[in-house]
């Protein structure tokens, strides 16, 4: 929309309809299929609708009235419609279209103000092409027409559309109603300063204006800003409360990690805490000191050494707020925020990987289960794996790893977590501002769109969330984003700024505010360009509209750098300057509407005081499974089958994982690329044959039982799963990201607590620093009086090298004679596991690795490999041994046989009564374990580089072919105690969801 | 990037190549890499700097277009970027043609060229055009590897019988045609230049129905890249460029040495033919 458009007053959309625009719809020709319509066609089905007869989508446009009816047919047949593939249908002002008879349409539009990047895409090319009316615009919007054949009601439409055409939260619905909205989106707010009263205001009314003002401030917080206006003897003004409600949010302060805890353990221990970040992960890094790692901690993301001068650098977010409320458009905006994390890291990190994990409800959840206000797990999903596939996909970053994990938990507040890899030239790895520099805004413009993001995601969610966080949904434009990328990298390698970073969560506010933390800065509101006339001085502060960074750009240099933006038609706009006044300082005009002390701002924030207790759940430890169940085979059918171990190809086939060239593991292997593997493996230098390996852990499965035991051992699943492809555990660095529930409660806060803890044991025995990390708290759904908290979920993420990306290995079974050995000791830990979940047990023994003899293990282990000693290597986890031996076997299309006596086990209970010995050593989900296949010729130089570690020669590779099968001999007598046709374990493994 | 390009080893054929880039592209730096393997230095051109100065096109005697999502793919894949060439560039990328350079477009580019028109006769209208590419029968965007087969065509670097693994990554790749005829048109001209296949059964012709995933996206006579009448423009959906090393291909751990992907060699003919008929 132009920036000069009038506008009515706020909060009305202007009342004009179809009768005022053009109208185009672009069906497909009637002979022509409709791959689209046939999946609404059965999603409609799946909701449990009469089958339709048939459902055709169209595509339409709205244009301004004032063209003539040849440019807009000219403009339908030559530019909006495919002429072998579409038809168009050109309605004038006035006219609305009409459906026949038994049929329904149903219209889908963007609701005013909402991001609309394929109306302002047309629109530029109407405007570049010269198809301008004689009103002056294009005026293009653009909405989605569904045809329906068949007989419904209206209620039954509604359903419909409400859970699979729209998102009522941002776009308008029209059932079998051809009135559209028309005009300039939104009203007018003033401009200029107000002020709040803050100085005589009690406790009580303290708290209101956080709350009226979405502020998420305590009343501790509340007063410390009174207290600090009060020595100044003045009031806040509105634009100074909402930038340090912002600067002091948990999203941007992490205060919960920062602050004092008084901590209770499960055995009574006490503990005050002064800052548990300092005192776990950070100290870690901090202890560890590796001379690999370049920048930690401090930038957008964590920079380590690479090779040939470059750095690798990586930073994981998660979204998990936004993507509840519109899965697309928060799953699309959180990577897009964690790309430009890259971007503003050092001086710009180009992308080179993503990586994406996402915690949902079970796809196969009762309708009538699903707590009020909240989406189908099966919508959520769909929707956030679209959302990253075309943000991702669009930027030209191959999406290489990732993970799902299904549990109910997840049901009302779904996680989504996203991640990026970069490379940067070492002497781009810093960056600095000095007074004087222009503060120069690149990318797209501001709009009102993600006002409050920041302090919304920082309070829980609410059935009435989807209603009063609007606001707070934004949608991307990925191709903006990539304009702004090329044109990045072209002034970084020019020398032409010396600052960066990114306008993520609280928009300028947060952004200047952090660049000029150690001097000052001045700007200039009415200098941003806009998307739309009507926003106050506040909204434009705090808009976290997306696809912006902010450039220190030194005086000398800012036309060059304006231009090397203007000649890939980026906006770049001066919106002020880096000052040596040690203040912040947002004008209007001129006028000044905030003057904040940095120092206040930065560090005035109260640390809060937190009580954390953590007891043990009271549950019997089953310890070694019962004999029961001696049907292995069926046992191990299920667990392939199982949500959180089956085949995710429906999702990974939808990212591009080949773009840019440089996938090395991918992360679909072996002869039909359906086995799942371990890690990622790329090669992001031509010159040079080492490579990145990218690879995580997660089971939260644990933490329910034992935190600590869950961060460690998931720490050990990162790394084992990047050993298994061939990295160097030496050279690894770790990511956490811990999503938790309402930390003021002290069970939550005491899971968080020892889960730190269980970081910074693990960090140190494997002597694997953290590089950067992040945290979501407050991830609970309010019902009423009653809260549902997510289960504790704390996701690794590792970045490691590989010396030579020819060494690297795949799960796959590659040779029938080969031999099959298993490293690491199976034991009799079954919490979390998926086999007691099967047979619908709870509590037991969480794994735990051995941080004694892991790290000695894993170091071994690479030795042999990079001596190219292992032909394949997968990692045992969820279902364990028979699970990671079905998975090598089908992926390899070959037979295994295995014999259960040689697997080195803590105790061996093979006579134990109460004990299904197989069963254990079939199914334990025991850290540090992985299982390798290694050729004849190099068994004995494999056995002497992992002598004096656990590990035992346990089967053979076998014959492939159409009866290949994976046949296991027993503990007790070596007699067969499960034979399965390979077919058999990938059907299971493909028989899940598929989307 | 400040990433060092070329390869070691490679040699020049005093061939000038020039990749086109807009808003969006995003295999350009692939497909750079790809000819400068095979010995033809490049440039990666946005389309704002040869439309300033459409002369600089003379330099060159290889075009192309690379993948990715031009201005995002909105309203149809390619539509807007070749509406805008058509619109910048129309007269100089015809003189380009009539010089003898040869052009290439991949995934988004292929899609490009069809909305340029210049895989058809010259001289048709936007409306008038008889192919396209459209949404995968999946609905889905895909990236997978398949299995190409050059067929016996016009273009010349496109050597008849030879299978070729690729990767594939694509929302609408399936090509469509107007009618019949307009299919028998093109196997008349022999601008059928590749076709998808199975591997284990390679000998299919045009009315085979090559099952998914071989033929990925549901594409007319299983066409996954065609060439003008002259037989020097070739569109293709699938990226050769992504098979450049010996360690692209997603079975490479099951294969023996290979000294260099399966995608390079169509780019040496490329460069080769380009070299046969160089313009001074």
């Amino acid at each position: 929309m132009p920036p000069t458009a009038e506008a009515p007053a706020h909060g009305e959309a202007q009342k004009l309809t179809q009768s005022s625009a053009w109208r185009v719809e672009v069906f497909r020709r009637p002979e022509r299929q409709d791959p689209e319509g046939d999946h609404a066609l059965h999603a409609m089905v799946e909701l449990g609708l009469r089958r339709p007869t048939r459902v055709r989508i169209g595509r339409g446009y709205l244009l301004d009235p004032s063209y003539e009816s040849a440019t807009v047919a000219d403009i339908a047949t030559s530019f909006l419609a495919d002429p072998v593939i579409d038809a168009p249908r050109i309605h004038a002002p006035g006219e609305v279209p009409s459906a026949t008879d038994g049929m329904h349409r149903v219209l889908v539009m963007a609701q005013p103000g909402v991001m609309d990047p394929v109306a302002q895409t047309v629109d530029r090319l109407l405007q570049n092409t010269g198809r301008v009316p004689d009103g002056g615009a294009p005026g293009v919007a653009t909405f989605r027409a569904y045809e329906i054949e068949g007989d419904y009601t209206t209620d039954e439409l509604e359903s419909a559309a409400a859970r699979i055409f729209a998102n009522a939260t941002i776009e308008v619905v029209r059932i079998d109603r051809e009135d559209l909205p028309y005009g300039t989106p939104f009203g007018a707010s003033p401009r200029g300063r107000t002020e709040v009263a803050l100085l005589d205001a009690t406790d009580e009314r303290l708290l209101e204006i956080s709350v009226q003002g979405q502020l998420s401030l305590t009343l501790t917080e509340m007063r410390a800003i009174q207290e600090h206006y009060r020595a100044q003897s003045r009031e806040p003004s509105a634009c100074e409360l909402e930038t340090i409600a912002q600067t002091w949010s948990e999203h941007c302060k992490h205060k919960t990690f920062t602050g004092f805890i008084d901590f209770e353990g499960p055995d009574g221990e006490t503990e005050e805490i002064d800052n548990l970040l300092k005192t776990t992960v950070a100290r870690a890094t901090h202890e560890l000191d590796r001379d690999w790692c370049v920048s930690v901690f401090v930038d957008n993301a964590g920079i380590v050494e690479f090779d040939q001068g470059f750095d690798l650098a990586i930073k994981v977010e998660t979204h998990n707020h936004p993507s509840a409320i519109d899965p697309y458009g928060g799953a699309g905006t959180g990577i897009g925020g964690v790309i430009r994390d890259l971007l503003g890291a050092g001086l710009g990190a180009r992308p080179i990987a993503n990586t994406d994990a996402f915690f949902v409800g079970p796809t196969d959840l009762d309708a009538d289960q699903l707590p009020k206000g909240t989406m189908h797990p099966r919508r959520i999903l769909r929707g956030v794996v679209a959302g990253v596939r075309d943000y991702g996909n669009r930027m030209g970053i191959p999406t290489l790893n990732g993970g799902v994990w299904f549990d109910p938990g997840y049901t009302a507040n779904p996680l989504v977590y996203a991640g990026t890899v970069g490379i940067l030239p070492r002497e781009c790895a810093f960056k600095e501002v000095r007074p004087g520099d222009a503060i120069v805004s690149v990318g797209g413009r501001t709009g009102r769109d993600g006002i409050h993001g920041a302090t919304f995601s920082s309070i829980e969610l609410s059935e009435e969330s989807e209603m009063v966080s609007s606001a707070a949904v934004q949608i991307g434009d990925p191709i903006t984003e990539k304009r702004v990328l090329d044109c990045l990298f072209v002034a970084r390698d020019r020398g032409l700024y010396r600052g960066i970073t990114d306008c993520g969560a609280g928009g300028f506010s947060s952004a200047v505010g952090e660049m000029g933390e150690e001097c000052g800065a001045d700007v200039e509101l009415a200098n941003v360009p806009l998307k739309y006339a009507g926003l106050s001085s506040d909204e434009v502060w705090i808009s976290e509209a997306q696809e912006r960074m902010v450039l220190a750009v030194p005086p000398e240099n800012v036309d060059a750098c304006l231009a090397v933006f203007a000649a890939e038609d980026v906006e770049a706009t001066v919106i002020g300057t880096f000052t040596d006044t040690g203040k912040l300082i947002v004008r209007d005009e001129g006028k000044i509407v905030a003057e904040l002390d940095m120092r206040f701002l930065h560090d005035g924030t109260p640390r809060p005081r937190r009580r954390a207790k953590w007891t043990r759940p009271n549950l019997p430890d089953p310890g070694c499974p019962a004999p029961a169940n001696d049907d292995y085979g069926a046992a191990l059918l299920a667990l392939l089958g199982h949500p959180n171990i089956a085949s995710k190809e429906w999702i990974l086939r939808q990212y591009d994982h080949e773009v840019q060239g440089m996938s090395v593991v991918k992360p679909l292997v072996g002869v039909r690329a359906d086995g799942p593997g371990d890690a990622a493996v790329l090669k992001p230098l031509e010159t040079s044959r080492k490579g990145a390996v990218i690879s995580c852990g997660v089971n939260p499965n644990f933490g329910e039982l034992d935190p600590k035991a869950m961060a460690e051992s998931v720490i050990d699943e990162a790394l084992r799963n990047a050993v298994a492809v061939g990295a160097d555990p030496d050279h690894a660095a770790i990511l956490d990201n811990f999503s938790w529930g309402n930390c003021d409660k002290p069970d939550r806060l005491g899971a968080l607590v020892l889960a730190s803890k269980g970081c910074y044991d693990a960090a140190m025995a494997y002597g694997t620093p953290f590089v950067s990390g992040k945290d979501s708290l407050n991830n609970e759904y309010r019902i009423g009086d009653q809260t549902l908290s997510i289960p504790s979920t704390l996701l690794i993420t590792c970045l490691a090298t590989i010396p030579d990306v020819a060494r690297a290995v795949t799960m796959d079974l590659k040779r029938a004679g080969n031999a099959l050995y298993v490293v690491g000791m199976t034991r009799a830990e079954f919490g979390g596991s998926h086999y007691l979940a099967l047979q619908g047990l709870d509590g037991g023994r969480v794994p735990r690795p051995d941080l004694e003899t892991a790290p000695a293990l894993l170091r071994a282990l690479h030795g042999a490999m990079r001596e190219g000693h292992v032909t394949s290597a997968h990692d045992l986890s969820e279902g364990g041994l028979a699970v990671t031996v079905a998975e090598m076997a089908f992926a390899g299309e070959l037979g295994a046989e295995i014999d259960l006596r040689e697997l080195p086990t803590e105790t061996d209970h093979a006579t134990d009564a109460n004990c299904d010995a197989d069963a254990l050593r079939l199914f334990s989900e025991s850290c540090t374990r992985l299982v390798l296949e290694v050729a004849p010729d190099h068994v004995e130089a494999f056995e002497r580089a992992l002598a004096g570690h656990h590990f035992a020669r346990i089967g053979t590779v076998t014959e492939a072919g159409a009866d290949a099968r994976f046949v296991a001999r027993g503990s007790q007598t070596g007699e067969i105690v499960l034979d399965v046709p390979i077919e058999a374990l990938r059907a299971a493994h493909g028989s899940g969801f598929q989307g | 990037m400040t990433m060092k390009e070329g390869q070691a080893g490679t040699t020049d054929s005093g061939v000038r190549g020039v990749v086109l880039r807009s808003a969006g592209t995003n295999c350009d730096g692939e497909l750079k890499r790809a000819f400068e393997a095979a010995g033809a230095s490049t440039d990666l051109l946005h389309l704002n700097a040869i439309a300033k100065d459409p002369k600089r096109l003379e330099d060159y005697s290889i075009l192309s277009i690379a993948g990715g999502f031009s201005y995002g793919d909105y309203v149809a894949a390619g539509r807007v970027f070749g509406l805008e060439l058509r619109h910048r560039l129309d007269e100089a990328l015809h003189a380009f043609i009539e010089r003898g350079g040869v052009v290439l477009g991949v995934c988004n580019g292929f899609q490009i060229l069809i909305e340029l028109g210049l895989l058809q006769d010259p001289g048709l209208a936007p409306d008038e055009r008889s192919i396209a590419l459209t949404d995968n029968a999946s609905d889905r965007f895909e990236c997978r590897w398949v299995t190409l087969r050059s067929e016996d065509s016009v273009c010349p670097w496109v050597r008849a019988g030879d299978l070729t693994p690729v990767p594939i990554a694509h929302a609408e790749g399936r090509f469509a045609v107007r009618d019949r005829d307009a299919l028998d048109e093109l196997y008349a001209k022999r601008q059928v230049a590749l076709t998808y296949v199975d591997p284990a059964h390679p000998n299919t012709g045009r009315d085979d129905d090559v099952p998914y995933p071989f033929n990925p996206n549901g594409s007319t006579a299983n066409i996954a890249g065609i060439c003008d009448p002259t037989g020097r423009v070739l569109g293709l959906m699938p990226h050769p460029e992504r098979n450049l090393t010996p360690w692209n291909h997603p079975q490479w751990t099951r294969m023996g040495t290979r000294e260099e992907g399966e995608g390079l060699p169509f780019f040496r003919r490329m460069v080769a033919v380009a070299t046969s008929t160089l313009v001074s």
